[in-house]
């Protein structure tokens, strides 16, 4: 076994981090890998492709029943689903109430403490949408994740959230050892998808790592709470998420130090890639309309 | 010895000595606080010196020892704190209900555990899993256990600690449920201690709650009160040491019906028949002006300062209250003071002597930094600094009627500079709280807690000038002082 890897997935809300990641990582697990997935969003559906479950026990939601964590035993909040692939969900409160952002730190401790690190090559951290809080920046934070992925698409509020990740990951770059992996740009169809996911990794300066093609039996495999590798593993999709799981295992330690850019720089971008108009041809647009 | 003491540009000179100690930044910033007092503008009669040169009411600054609380010390521990048959929750991790247990001496009658709760100490002690999921249910479950536990308790108020806000729990939610269940008066009060730069937000915040959930809210028996022409209420007044008892019986002797205390031996029917009475006396202005001007504005009831620190302003604050009544209110004032003389007379007979020309330093909060000068004057004693914790600019503006011109003023002082002004200075006593009085001592300069009157009082009203006087000679003649140099020190 080698030295444990600690690998992130954020991106926007919706984008697909879970899907993604569950794929990615059913396909590292092919390769031999061990692997742990921490679950760190209050919804907690970041193992149940792994499980063919619905929603598992979360960590916080047994620590709230018994007492407190230190009522808990990890095999109570640790199952093993898909070839071995150990799931835990750190779980949180209802929308709305408690501070969730402090549940992910309590969840990751209590794991790291009971040893759920041991005896495992990967750990993979699942992240909801924004890194809001101090909380939901514990993955990114010291002697946690080496290298953050960010599933993006071409779509503005995407390529936006990735640019703000990519800036909490410089925060803490130079503090702990956290490096930014690369995009995962999952398709949406948009414009020009794949020229603009390139053009803001260049602008990050990290990689591209790879670019996933939607392809609806991704959609089919998750009404069956399965994984594509799983649901059907000779599929060109399957394929693709290997493909990414191999990326992503040869990436190790080649991580980088973000280099975000501002609002104005990322609109300019758009401009350039003509996707969004400036205000003076929108306006000659409106008056060339009108005539 | 003490210095020229009232010297404005000796005190000036001081000022400047202490702040060359800082870092330039940190001393441009103190230097604003510190002052003398100036001499009044021409044709301004209500003051005798001008103290609100002084900025107030600012964030402390980092680095320094700041006297300062928090907004959950002015409303739990001041405002709310005192009212005796509700049951106030310190609603958060254990520390600050541990730390403000017991209250601060503000004495009251009745059975502690069956109709009282001043002294008992109610905690939601948060844990891990209340912060991550919230702590409504715990509180709503809290609630349930006090009215079960405790039946005559007559409502319950929630004193938020720092995470309550930082977690965004809706306790004003979980106050209207239980009202509706329980029956009784809930008071959500968002006190957090991060809020505000002092203990004064939480001043206020309380204030806001009275008004919102007892005053004008839904209920209350305290409201059918028949209200008479001599009915007053006593303001600002914690009842520490008996405070309030000392002073409400000179109000009662000439002829006014106290309603309702606030909030020191306050009960919830007291805050809530309150808006019947036709007048607001109160004694601490800045922890309770709030109030008084709601009740004024809402409903009609008019407000006047007064003070009962000492027999000068205790005679002149009868003659003002008796002034908004008739004649036999004021004839009877007249009489009470001439009671009261012989016993001040004695009082002055017997201490004057010991006590007249000692210097006092003061460093307190609320109303005292101004209100018992006059209590020192009246022994022969005079005031060679005084500052406030938490003040506001119309407090510095008040203490003009009572100060010298040339007076050392302080703001927010902090540990050092405090230290600095007595060690130089070297007043023959120092009164501040407990954490001045050791070091104070150390220096060898007589002290008196006069937060907690050093756990003495009443010092308001007629009898609390003869504890007052004699504490004070307690203190500075004690024979102590005169071992304090060592033997083989001494000049031969």
């Amino acid at each position: 076994m080698g030295k444990l890897r600690q690998i992130a997935f954020y991106g926007k809300g919706g984008i697909g981090k879970s899907t993604t990641s569950q794929n990615t990582l059913a396909a590292l697990v092919e390769m031999d890998q061990k692997i742990l997935i921490v679950g760190c969003d209050p919804k907690a559906d970041s193992t149940r492709l792994i499980l063919n479950t619905k929603l598992q026990d979360t960590v916080l939601h047994l620590a709230a029943e018994a007492g407190s964590v230190e009522d808990l035993e990890l095999e109570d909040v640790m199952k093993v689903g898909y070839k071995g692939i150990k799931c835990t969900e750190a779980g949180g409160p209802e929308p709305g109430v408690g501070c969730a952002g402090r549940g992910v730190i309590t969840a990751i401790n209590f794991l790291e403490e009971n040893g759920a690190y041991d005896d495992v090559d990967y750990v993979s951290y699942d992240v909801l949408g924004d890194v809001v809080c101090g909380g939901f920046a514990m993955p990114i934070r010291e002697n946690k994740a080496q290298e953050i992925y960010i599933v993006m698409s071409g779509e503005m509020m995407a390529l936006y959230a990735a640019n703000n990740i990519a800036k909490g990951i410089l925060k803490y770059a130079n503090s702990g050892g956290v490096r930014l992996g690369g995009l995962i740009c999952n398709e949406r169809k948009t414009d020009r998808e794949l020229e603009l996911a390139e053009a803001l990794a260049e602008k990050l300066g990290c990689k591209m790592i790879h670019f996933v093609p939607r392809d609806n039996i991704v959609q089919h495999a998750e009404l069956r709470r399965e994984t594509v590798i799983q649901y059907d593993p000779n599929s060109k999709q399957a394929n693709e998420y290997r493909e990414l799981a191999r990326k992503i295992h040869e990436n190790s330690g080649k991580g980088v130090i973000p280099t975000p850019i501002t609002m104005e720089e990322l609109e300019q971008m758009l401009l350039d890639f003509g996707i969004m108009q400036s205000e003076e041809d929108r306006l000659a647009a409106i008056a060339a309309a009108e005539s | 010895m003490a210095k020229d003491l009232n010297d404005a540009d000796q005190n000036a000179k001081l000022i400047e000595e202490v702040l060359s100690a800082y870092p330039a930044k940190a001393a441009k910033r103190r230097a604003r606080h510190l002052n003398v007092a100036q001499p009044a503008e021409e044709g301004d009669t209500e003051i005798v010196s001008k103290c609100d040169t002084v900025k107030s009411n600012i964030k402390s600054l980092p680095g320094v020892m700041t006297i300062r609380g928090c907004a959950y010390a002015g409303s739990k521990g001041v405002v709310w704190g005192p009212v005796k048959d509700m049951v106030h929750i310190s609603h958060g991790p254990v520390g600050c209900g541990h730390y403000s247990w017991s209250q601060r001496r503000n004495y009251y009658t009745g059975t502690t555990g069956v109709d009282s709760f001043v002294t008992m100490q109610f905690t939601s002690d948060f844990q891990e899993k209340d912060i991550v999921f919230g702590g409504d249910k715990k509180l709503e479950k809290i609630m349930d256990e006090i009215a079960e536990l405790f039946p005559l308790s007559k409502g319950v108020t929630v004193q938020s600690e720092c995470p309550i806000g930082l977690i965004g729990d809706d306790i004003e939610a979980v106050a209207k449920k239980k009202k509706a269940d329980i029956g009784k008066t809930i008071v959500p009060v968002r006190c957090e201690g991060f809020r505000g730069v002092s203990q004064s937000l939480g001043h206020h915040i309380a204030n806001d709650c009275i008004r919102d959930w007892v005053l004008e809210a839904e209920g209350g028996e305290g409201k059918n009160h028949e209200p008479g022409p001599y009915d007053v209420n006593i303001i600002g007044d914690y009842n520490i040491g008996g405070d309030a008892w000392s002073s409400r019986i000179l109000l009662e002797e000439i002829g006014l019906n106290v309603i309702a205390q606030w909030s020191g031996d306050a009960t919830l029917s007291e805050i809530e028949r309150a808006p019947k009475a036709r007048l607001n006396l109160i004694h601490c202005y800045r922890s309770m002006n709030y109030i008084c001007r709601h009740m004024e504005e809402k409903h009609g009831v008019a407000w006047m300062e007064y003070n009962f620190f000492g027999p000068s302003q205790i005679a002149a604050s009868l003659r003002a209250i008796a002034a908004k009544f008739d004649q036999t209110i004021q004839d009877n004032a007249e009489k009470v003071i001439a009671k009261y003389q012989p016993l001040v007379d004695a009082v002055k007979a017997k201490y004057m002597p010991r006590l007249e020309g000692k210097k006092v330093m003061l460093y307190v909060g609320g109303l005292r930094p101004r209100h018992v000068v006059t209590a020192y004057h009246d022994l022969g004693m005079e005031i060679c600094g005084t500052g406030y914790e938490f003040a506001h600019g119309d407090d510095y503006k008040r203490t003009g009627e009572y100060i010298k011109e040339g007076t050392l003023i302080y703001d927010d002082v902090t540990g050092y500079e405090l230290e600095k002004f007595i060690e130089n200075i070297r007043p023959d006593l120092v009164g501040s709280g407990i954490k001045e009085k050791y070091p104070t001592q150390k220096m060898g300069i007589p002290f008196r807690q006069m937060h907690s009157w050093d756990y003495s009082g009443p010092y308001h009203g007629y009898d609390g000038f003869a504890i007052f006087a004699r504490d004070m000679d307690l203190a500075i003649n004690n024979p102590v002082w005169g071992l304090f140099d060592a033997p083989w020190k001494k000049s031969a």
